[in-house]
């Protein structure tokens, strides 16, 4: 436990990637299988304990000290396992014995229910803090120590000298502690393979565009399509079955099962969940009830229909076809699509801009048309990569919304945020009654710098009018101007609209709160 | 028990038959000062009534004319002001810091101002003096707040300046106190190569020196070859750590010497590497055993985490309540 621990402290307080993955490196170098796979598992967060769930430790941390403390000073610290690692009372002695990361994961992943609480205690106590906040970290998963799962990949790459691809290729294939890439990667077994199985490859990502990158296009280069507000998804096809799989890779088959249906064919296509059919779309809105679901009722699937609209091909039956270049795996789409037994598909269709003059036009059309996010640009000649490969995909959003908003409460943030007053409520003014009230219609913790981070937690803290727990109200007179992708009915929201990826465009210390939106102006950008 | 001659005020605390303020955030006629940090020592008042050393350090910050008029007050000397009787006692939280006992009609109420327990070379040390109303600070007032002992810190400190013999280190420390606090503790810990100081350090150092407190070879790190300070320990104010300065040093190791450094996410959003957890305030144990010693009928807390304090204090059977008092320690987060 101790070294995990020490990696952990290293890499929450390295200030550079390189050094980052220096001390990945050697502790992977250093560490013995199996307290390595468990310890990258706590890192990427692939750890699961039954049992041990955040409730379970605050449970333990309030009876241990005291509720009202504990509550007190989480609210404080901002972070479940930090909170606890700092006040669990017990100082362990010096000849204390920290039993090895292997036998800690086993047993806290088999502990029962009733044994939970006890048996982390018993852990806790012969801990030193850091080590306490390192096993409570496993536990409550989050590591945030600014270490990404590429870069752990990467680190297993240079540690063992291997290519980080085959490495990726394969991730979707093992759960911990990794017995088979460490088989493979320490030479006593050949390299497991993903051919015939259900299961994830990994997803090549676009990047943003820029208007000096617009400028150098030769669109005869680049195919256009649409970008589409749905879910990107990836559906599987092999003798295990047909998957449909999220783009991070979560098994998404279970919320979608008229998707997932029996099929002949064999193979893996990238592509969209839409809500709707292909002849009449629905909003995402629609789409985000089928996606909080873990299950669908037959009744549901009739409710909100969904359907895939694929646009890419990464093999169909035993081809791996992610090497060709995109035009031609275009070709095969189109091929395969006559042959495709599913029941609910289209393909995405393909725009012929010849000018910027008229991809430019394309992009304006998008906020008319709703439903659709954006432009994608993808060049012709791209073989199909893992992860976002500069200069390859392009995504061209429309421009977003925006709408000039009042404060009206205040949350402390997680994490590296856990000392500020980072989360808001933005309200617009409704006529009740012949009265003007604010309602709240938005939640923004993103879209400001570290110095207008400082400058809002001062604000939030001087003009602070009631406290609810960790929720500050505040009074009624910062105006920001909120950017939002769209905006939606919502039955759940006391306003009667949610929007959509709310952020912060500008604070508008200067503006009069009156000034601010109205909620019957929001109504009119509905889609 | 009621105490109805100490009031609060925008301003800050007001003993009333006194007429003087404590710590006042806004120019009075008459200012007990309990220590020279800018927070509670501002200039512009009539007559101030402090120790010599905070007089020196107010008048090394605002020049001679901070105030009209001045009284020294030694540690365990007596004044009158009216019918209350002023006295001060050493609160161990920087040099010159005192705590403020009023005694009126029988009652004795302690303003401790900002004070710690833990060992500091650079300061007398704390003192318990029993009293009725117990003032207390409470900034590291919740029990995640339990400080390490400071020789252990310097070693993490030390540690790390062995294992990169080549990188600069830069120790981020409030300019009154702490760092005089920590060289004197490195010399302690035998380190007998030159200190070097941002220039914002100086004054106070020199200050500190002429009390009597040793600190060894200190020069400035305002030179023009960044590459001379390779391997050196500077000290800067928190406020430089972030600045091109800072950066262009050789492969700096930044370090910052604060009671905040024991949340992991705080330091790691200033962007330090070595987190030294060094407070000149008490801790929660160090805030509850102080409190449990002076056993005081009454406690109030003037500002920080003061509804945990005051909850602990009731379950120790003590009263308690919030002052709220504005205007002090943002600036110190």
């Amino acid at each position: 436990m101790k070294p995990f621990a020490d990696l952990l402290e290293a890499l929450i307080f390295s200030p550079r990637r390189s050094v980052k993955s220096a001390h990945l490196v050697r502790w992977i170098k250093q560490t013995s299988f199996p307290d390595k796979g468990w310890g990258i598992a706590a890192l990427i967060g692939e750890l699961n304990f039954p049992h041990l769930k955040a409730s379970v430790i605050r449970q333990l941390a309030s009876e241990t000290t005291d509720a009202q403390l504990f509550e007190y000073s989480y609210d404080f610290v901002g972070d479940l396992a930090e909170t606890v690692a700092l006040l669990w009372p017990a100082v362990p002695q010096q000849d204390a014995v920290i039993p090895p990361l292997t036998e800690i994961t086993e047993t806290l992943q088999a502990v029962s229910k009733a044994q939970a609480k006890e048996q982390l205690a018993a852990y806790l106590d012969v801990m030193t803090v850091s080590q306490r906040w390192a096993c409570l970290k496993m536990a409550t998963g989050g590591m945030r120590v600014g270490c990404s799962a590429r870069m752990v990949r990467l680190a297993l790459a240079e540690a063992y000298h291997a290519d980080v691809a085959e490495i990726e290729e394969i991730w979707p294939l093992l759960t911990p502690p990794y017995t088979e890439l460490f088989d493979w990667l320490e030479g006593r077994a050949e390299r497991p393979s993903a051919e015939g199985r259900s299961v994830f490859r990994p997803m090549m990502l676009a990047n943003p565009i820029e208007d000096s990158q617009l400028q150098e296009l030769n669109l005869k280069d680049w195919q256009v399509e649409w970008k589409w507000d749905g879910a990107r998804i990836q559906l599987v096809s092999s003798d295990e079955g047909v998957k449909l799989f999220s783009r991070s890779g979560d098994d998404m088959s279970a919320a979608f099962p008229e998707l997932v249906t029996p099929m002949q064919w064999r193979g893996v296509l990238d592509g969209e969940i839409l809500a709707g059919t292909p002849e009449q779309i629905n909003s995402f809105n629609q789409l985000q009830q089928r996606l909080n679901r873990k299950k669908a009722s037959v009744k549901l699937q009739q409710s909100h229909p969904v359907f895939l609209r694929f646009y890419d091909i990464l093999w169909h039956e035993d081809n791996d076809v992610r090497g060709l270049p995109l035009e031609q795996r275009r070709q095969i789409l189109t091929q395969q699509a006559d042959r495709l037994d599913h029941p609910h598909f289209d393909i995405s269709e393909q725009l012929y801009p010849q000018t910027a003059e008229a991809l430019s036009a394309l992009r304006e059309e998008c906020r008319n048309q709703g439903l659709i996010e954006g432009l994608m640009l993808k060049h012709r000649q791209s073989a199909y990569h893992a992860g976002r490969i500069k200069g390859h995909w392009f995504k061209w959003k429309r421009d977003p919304l925006s709408a000039d908003l009042v404060m009206m409460y205040a949350q402390r943030g997680h994490g590296k945020r856990s000392s500020f007053y980072s989360d808001f409520s933005f309200g617009a003014w409704r006529q009740t009654e012949g009265e003007l009230e604010l309602v709240p219609v938005a939640k923004a913790y993103s879209g400001f710098t570290d110095s207008e981070l400082k400058q809002l937690d001062k604000f939030v803290r001087e003009h602070t009018t009631q406290k609810f727990g960790p929720v500050r109200e505040v009074e009624h007179k910062l105006v920001v101007e909120i950017a939002f992708d769209s905006i939606h009915h919502s039955s759940r929201h006391k306003s009667g609209v949610a929007m959509r990826f709310p952020r912060f465009h500008a604070i508008r210390w200067d503006k009069p709160v009156e000034e601010a939106e109205q909620l019957d102006s929001l109504m009119q950008w509905i889609e | 028990m009621t105490i109805n001659w100490m009031h609060v005020a925008p301003a800050g605390l007001c003993c009333s038959p006194a007429n003087a303020w404590i710590d006042p955030v806004r120019p009075q006629q008459l200012a007990l000062i309990t220590h020279g940090h800018a927070d509670h020592a501002r200039a512009g008042h009539g007559h101030v009534i402090a120790t010599p050393q905070t007089l020196d350090i107010m008048a090394s910050r605002y020049g001679q004319n901070f105030a009209n008029e001045v009284t020294a007050l030694e540690y365990g000397q007596y004044m009158r002001l009216g019918e209350v009787e002023i006295s001060l006692a050493p609160a161990g939280h920087v040099l010159g810091s005192a705590q403020i006992i009023l005694d009126f009609q029988g009652q004795r109420l302690i303003a401790a101002g900002d004070y710690k327990r833990k060992s500091d070379p650079t300061c007398e040390p704390f003192e318990i003096v029993p009293c009725d109303v117990f003032i207390t600070e409470a900034t590291f007032g919740l029990p995640v707040f339990r400080h390490p002992e400071p020789e252990d810190e310097i070693n993490k400190l030390l540690t790390s300046h062995r294992l990169f013999p080549e990188r600069s280190v830069v120790v981020g420390a409030y300019a009154l106190g702490k760092a005089q606090r920590l060289i004197a503790l490195l010399r302690k810990a035998g380190y007998n190569e030159p200190v070097y100081l941002h220039g914002a350090m100086r004054n106070l150092c020199d200050l500190y020196h002429r009390w009597g407190v040793e600190l060894g070879e200190l020069l400035p790190a305002t030179v023009v070859d960044k590459q001379s300070l390779k391997g050196a320990i500077i000290i800067a104010p928190p406020s430089a750590l972030g600045t091109k300065w800072a950066q262009r040093l050789h492969d700096p190791l930044i370090c910052f010497a604060s009671g905040w450094m024991q949340v992991r996410q705080r330091a790691k959003q200033r962007g330090v590497e070595l987190p030294l957890i060094l407070s000149d305030h008490a801790d929660w144990d160090d805030l509850l055993a102080t409190i449990s010693e002076i056993n005081p009928a009454e406690v109030w807390v003037t500002h920080g985490r003061e509804e945990a304090l005051i909850h602990a204090c009731e379950k120790m059977g003590i009263t308690a309540k919030a002052l709220s008092l504005i205007g002090y320690e943002e600036a110190e987060q």
